[in-house]
């Protein structure tokens, strides 16, 4: 129990001051580094409270996906050749305040929360948990039987979302069709697949630029 | 551990993720800061799934970690492409609907 405490203890101020840190740096790479503590942090407190599958999830799919996307997207855009400007916005006066009222008003609320109604309690106690052979199979209980349907609707999004960036970060005056049509109608004439053979013809290359 | 200290860091991730939408201007840091604002999110309901015995707190940090992941990489991808048109990343400067 004190081991518990001491982790959680650790493990909130610790991932409280990187989320202020995402706040406040001037440098988008330190904010998403700052983001990348604060995920660590977040799993850290997921294995306190006992679902270490979370954890690893939370892990991959946040520290090893989305921050990596965002630091890719920073080295991409080069930021150094954007002008600078202020980090804060001019709003920080009315915003600040806001934010300050919203963080105390939702700690009031959580800290006042009465305790948890034991009618509410589900079949998933630490003995049931067990009997599972771990948070891992019970939530695979959970999540292939009640959220089935959720569960493929998520992977249809998931596909949506794949499709969706790539096409919207697609290069427009590349055109990439065009290009293939016109060395298909080349290949067409000398024979089929000569056009991506080591023997293609010699105007394949000169065509690519005209169209 | 009670429940309510759980929630508190939820509820201090989520302030900190909105205070950090309003007075940021950098559009890739705003998306960083909807980030926290869905880890506190996800804080809470993994907290609430574990105190109440529900695995189904779990399974929804799942659907939640899935809508951040297809999220973030539509968002960029709009950044990229409007970097194009505009390069700039400060959000008070994209104030036009046409390209």
């Amino acid at each position: 129990m004190v081991e518990q405490q001491v982790a959680f203890w650790y493990l909130s101020v610790v991932a409280v001051g990187l989320g202020g840190g995402v706040l406040i740096l001037r440098n988008p790479v330190h904010a998403a580094l700052a983001l990348v503590g604060v995920i660590f942090h977040v799993a850290g407190l997921f294995v306190v409270l006992g679902n270490g599958f979370l954890a690893a999830v939370q892990v991959i799919v946040y520290a090893g996906g989305i921050v990596v996307l965002f630091l890719f997207t920073l080295m991409m855009l080069d930021l150094r050749a954007l002008p600078t400007e202020r980090t804060l916005h001019r709003q920080l006066w009315l915003a600040l305040p806001l934010g300050v009222v919203l963080a105390i008003e939702a700690v009031f609320i959580s800290a006042g929360a009465p305790a948890v109604n034991s009618d509410l309690r589900g079949a998933f106690n630490a003995a049931a948990v067990a009997d599972f052979g771990g948070s891992t199979q019970a939530l695979a209980r959970v999540l292939f039987n009640e959220y089935l349907l959720p569960f493929e609707v998520a992977s249809v999004l998931l596909l949506a979302a794949a499709i969706g960036a790539i096409v919207l970060a697609r290069r427009l005056d590349e055109a990439p069709p065009r290009p293939a049509r016109g060395a298909r109608r080349a290949g067409s004439s000398t024979g089929l697949g000569d056009s991506t053979g080591p023997d293609a013809p010699a105007d394949a290359p000169a065509k690519a630029p005209v169209s | 551990m009670s429940l309510n200290a759980f929630l508190v860091v939820g509820a201090l991730l989520f302030s900190l993720g909105a205070a950090g939408v309003l007075i940021r201007r950098n559009l890739i840091v705003l998306l960083m800061c909807i980030e926290l604002m869905l880890n506190g999110a996800n804080l809470t309901l993994a907290a609430f799934g574990a105190y109440l015995d529900d695995m189904r707190g779990a399974a929804l940090v799942v659907f939640a970690l899935t809508v951040a992941a297809a999220e973030v990489a539509v968002g960029l991808a709009i950044l990229v492409a409007l970097s194009r048109v505009y390069p700039v990343v400060n959000v008070d400067e994209l104030d036009q609907l046409r390209g």
